[in-house]
Formats: C-alpha cells, sequence, structure tokens
C-alpha cells in the first residue's frame, strides 16, 4: 500500500470520515472536523504507523492530509 | 418547593441495550451473568460478570446508534453507555429540540463510581511500554466521570447545572436526589440524571477481587452467582451499564403534555461513620437514609408497595439492609414487596441506583415487580419478608423506595410514586 493510501486509512479511521473524503488538498481541522488534539493523536498514529518521528514543531506545519504524505515520504527511513 | 417529576427513561443493560427489552429480560427471570468475555480471566479470582452484550448478540449494544464514531474511540465505555442512556431518555420524553432558552434551564447530573479504569490500565501500559509520547492526548477528559454529562451537554446543547456525583455504588440514586433538588430549588427545570459503569477489566475484577467484594463460587453456572438473601451468596458479580432519567418540574411536564411517569417525593442521604468497606453492623447508616426519604415523601410506611433493595448478594451487606428495613417498617413491611434486581444483571456499581430506579418506575407503570433470582434457600432473617424469588408478581405499585449504599459508607435512598 502507497503511503497516501495508508495516510488515507488512518485518518479515516481516526475522524471517523469516509475515505472518500480524505483528499489530498483536504484540510484536517476546516475539511474533516478535527480538534487540535485529534491532530496530536494522528500524528501519534503516523509515527507509529511508519516509524517515523515528528517533532512537534513539523507536527505543526501539517495541516492537510497532502502535508502529512509528504513529510513521511521525505523523513521515512 | 417545586413538584419534580419523570419524563423520560434510558438504560443500557446486560439484560438489553434499551428500557423495553432490559425491563421485558427482567421481568422474565433471566440473567445477565457468564464467563467474562473482554479479557481471560481464568486466572483471576473470578471468570464471570454481567457484561453489557456486543451488537451481534440478542439484546446486544450498538455504540454506533447515538454516539459518534471519533468519540467512542477516545472515551471508555461508561461514557458511551452513558451518552446512549441519556440520549434514549431525551428523546422518550420529547425533549431533543427544545428552544435556546429551555436550554439554558435544562442541565445534567450523570455520574460514575469509578470512571474510565479500563482506560487508565491501559494507557499505564503505553506509559510503560511506549512512554510518554505515546499516551493518548484524549487520555483525561476520555476517563473523567464528569464527563458523561460534559458530552451529553454538549450533544443536545444543555447550558443548565453540570454535575457528576461520586459515591461509589450510591452514585446513580444521588445522581437521581440531587437533580431532584436543583429543580425543586429552581436552578433548573429540566436534568437529565442518572449513573454509568463499565469497569470490568483485568484491574477491576482484581482489585474488587482482592477486597474480597465478588462472587467466587460459580464459575460452573455464573447465572446462580448473584443470590442476594440466599444462604448459599458469597458476593457481587460485577455488572456494567447505565441508566439515565429526565426529571422535570411538574407544571412544565403537565403544561406540554408530556408523559408523566411518576414523582420524586422523597430523598434521604447519610454516611455510616463506620468503615471504607463494611457496612455499620447496625445498618444505622441505611435506616437514616431510608427515614429521612420517607419523611420528606410524606407518605407513611404503608403506602410503599416495592422496595428495590441495595441487596448486592454479600453475605454481610443484604443481613444488615434487611435487618434496617425491618427496623424501619416493623409492620408496615408485611404489605410490601422487596427485591433485588442485581439478581439479574449484577451490580452496576456508579449505574445501580439509576438502573433500579427506573426499574421501580417501571413496576409502577405495569403494575409487576421483578424477582430476586436464585433465592432458593433464604437465609433465616428473610423469614416473613415477600422477596419475590424466581418469578415476578403482579401486584398493586403506587410507591415505592430505591436503597443505594457504597463503599466509603455512602448511603442514599429515593422515594418516587405514581402521579
Amino acid at each position: 500500500m502507497s503511503t497516501a493510501d495508508r495516510v488515507t486509512k488512518i485518518v479515516s479511521e481516526h475522524l471517523g470520515v469516509q475515505e472518500s473524503d480524505v483528499t489530498p488538498e483536504a484540510s484536517f481541522i476546516d475539511d474533516l472536523g478535527a480538534d487540535s488534539l485529534d491532530i496530536v493523536e494522528l500524528v501519534m498514529a503516523f509515527e507509529e504507523e511508519f516509524g517515523v518521528e515528528i517533532p512537534d514543531d513539523a507536527a505543526e506545519k501539517i495541516t492537510t492530509v497532502k502535508d502529512a504524505i509528504t513529510y513521511i515520504d521525505e523523513h521515512q527511513g | 418547593m417545586r413538584r419534580v417529576v419523570v419524563t423520560g427513561l434510558g438504560l443500557v443493560t446486560p439484560l438489553g441495550a434499551d428500557v423495553e427489552t432490559s425491563w421485558k429480560n427482567i421481568i422474565a427471570a433471566k440473567s445477565g451473568a457468564a464467563t467474562i468475555t473482554r479479557f481471560d480471566a481464568t486466572d483471576f479470582h473470578t471468570n464471570y460478570a454481567c457484561e453489557v452484550k456486543a451488537p451481534d448478540h440478542e439484546y446486544g449494544f450498538d455504540a454506533g446508534k447515538r454516539v459518534d464514531h471519533k468519540i467512542q474511540r477516545q472515551v471508555d465505555p461508561f461514557i458511551v453507555f452513558g451518552i446512549d442512556a441519556a440520549g434514549q431518555a431525551i428523546e422518550d420524553a420529547g425533549l431533543t429540540d427544545m428552544t435556546e432558552e429551555e436550554r439554558l434551564r435544562a442541565g445534567c447530573s450523570i455520574g460514575s463510581g469509578i470512571g474510565g479504569l479500563p482506560g487508565i490500565e491501559s494507557e499505564s501500559l503505553v506509559l510503560e511500554h511506549k512512554g510518554p509520547k505515546r499516551v493518548s492526548p484524549h487520555f483525561v477528559h476520555g476517563r473523567l466521570i464528569n464527563l458523561i454529562s460534559g458530552q451529553v451537554s454538549i450533544k443536545y446543547g444543555l447550558m443548565g447545572p453540570n454535575h457528576a456525583v461520586v459515591t461509589a455504588c450510591s452514585t446513580g440514586a444521588h445522581s437521581i436526589g440531587d437533580a431532584a433538588r436543583m429543580i425543586a430549588m429552581d436552578d433548573a427545570d429540566v436534568m437529565l440524571a442518572g449513573g454509568a459503569e463499565s469497569a470490568i477489566c483485568p484491574i477491576g475484577i482484581a482489585g474488587f477481587g482482592q477486597a474480597r467484594a465478588l462472587s467466587t463460587g460459580f464459575r460452573d453456572d455464573p447465572t446462580r452467582a448473584s443470590r442476594p438473601y440466599d444462604v448459599d451468596r458469597d458476593g457481587f458479580v460485577m455488572g456494567e451499564g447505565a441508566g439515565v432519567v429526565v426529571l422535570e418540574e411538574y407544571e412544565r411536564a403537565k403544561a406540554r403534555g408530556a408523559k408523566i411517569y411518576a414523582e420524586v417525593l422523597g430523598y434521604g442521604l447519610s454516611g455510616d461513620a463506620y468503615h471504607v468497606t463494611a457496612p455499620h453492623p447496625e445498618g444505622s447508616g441505611a435506616f437514616r437514609s431510608m427515614q429521612m426519604a420517607m419523611k420528606k415523601s410524606g407518605l407513611t410506611l404503608a403506602e410503599i408497595d416495592y422496595i428495590n433493595a441495595h441487596g448486592t448478594s454479600t453475605p454481610l451487606g443484604d443481613e444488615l439492609e434487611l435487618g434496617a428495613v425491618r427496623k424501619l417498617f416493623g409492620s408496615a413491611l408485611d404489605t410490601a414487596s422487596m427485591s433485588s434486581t442485581k439478581s439479574a444483571i449484577g451490580h452496576l456499581l456508579g449505574g445501580a441506583g439509576a438502573v433500579e430506579s427506573i426499574f421501580c418506575i417501571l413496576a409502577m407503570r405495569d403494575q409487576i415487580v421483578p424477582p430476586t433470582l436464585n433465592l432458593d434457600n433464604p437465609s433465616e432473617n428473610c423469614a416473613g419478608v415477600d422477596l419475590v424469588p424466581h418469578k415476578a408478581k403482579e401486584r398493586k405499585v403506587k410507591a415505592v423506595l430505591n436503597n443505594s449504599f457504597g463503599f466509603g459508607g455512602t448511603n442514599a435512598s429515593l422515594v418516587m410514586a405514581a402521579v
């Protein structure tokens, strides 16, 4: 499964939204109904799934699905 | 003081995910006890409990019906049960579409005895094995006891008093009593009141097991384990679930043509001031709690038709409660029936008082009292008391008394009557 598919799955499961709504441009807060704590939880899930470390200052810049995919692809071992 | 009535009911129990299913099964003398499925309890003090059943069960609970997927993932099961029972109650009362003005005068008083024990247990293990950066950001507010009231108030926009009682196994009764007083004192017009619990997890069973509170001797047939007043009783069977009622100021309920189930007439509270787990040896706290509730109700003892006992199936507690009831009621007990529905659904701890208050209300609605299961050989002190063994009994039920007693020596009694 591609990074994008795995991210989509995690976001859908954590936020209770349809996978079809998890488009690359979708904003976690504005489009997918997340609050700031949901983002903390999502970042934790990405770290677990992909074995990457996402420091707080980097996490703050991840606001869309695409941001997450890009960060993971750039930092994955 | 303003009069307070019950206009909505909601239940999640080991015998049903709604009021009518739970009640039908209680009256049919079914037991919710079985071997624990949530985890392997083989090596624990006991391996049985009364679990709320999975969605695929005949009377299982579907969390998705009233609780958002995201919230289900974030909070402990006691909050999920509480939100669902509150939803049932507010739907039953026809109050899901209140105006902003009404919602400013509508509140919540839904508590729990223990709160989010399964989540505290599992996140502690995450902390131990994976470190602080893996603990859920929803850990705190997903476990806190007042978060049923919090979640429900957000869901339905209830801006009145937001309260949550924590008095162990008296929680449900105190929640209703406190909320009724808030309405009587004009702090609110409508209150969602009750309690919830879900502590059937390894640390919960181990903790109560170590406190020597649980039944342990019925692994072969758990349905026989909860047997209040029976000579072979050996402790309580842990239950889980939630009960929530809608309390409403009487004139308001009447004016909107609401279905009125019962009136809350009396509320009594007391402390044993004796021991953290053992009840007072003369049942003095229980006695004073019932006495206060009766006095406030304005009813005579002879008017009480049904007593839903605390009756947890512990060797000491059942006898002491019975003694206190006898002492207070005297010959008025001759015309009353008294049973323990914990024989069927186990002990719902912080949910018990609310769930059992709902059973009391349904007993008045249907003129039938629920049975005490497994009462094969009543202990000596039971002679002459109608403990409704084995089978439900049709009879006049116009006024009821409900007792709840908790660790710490905290006691609550409620008197309700048909309007």
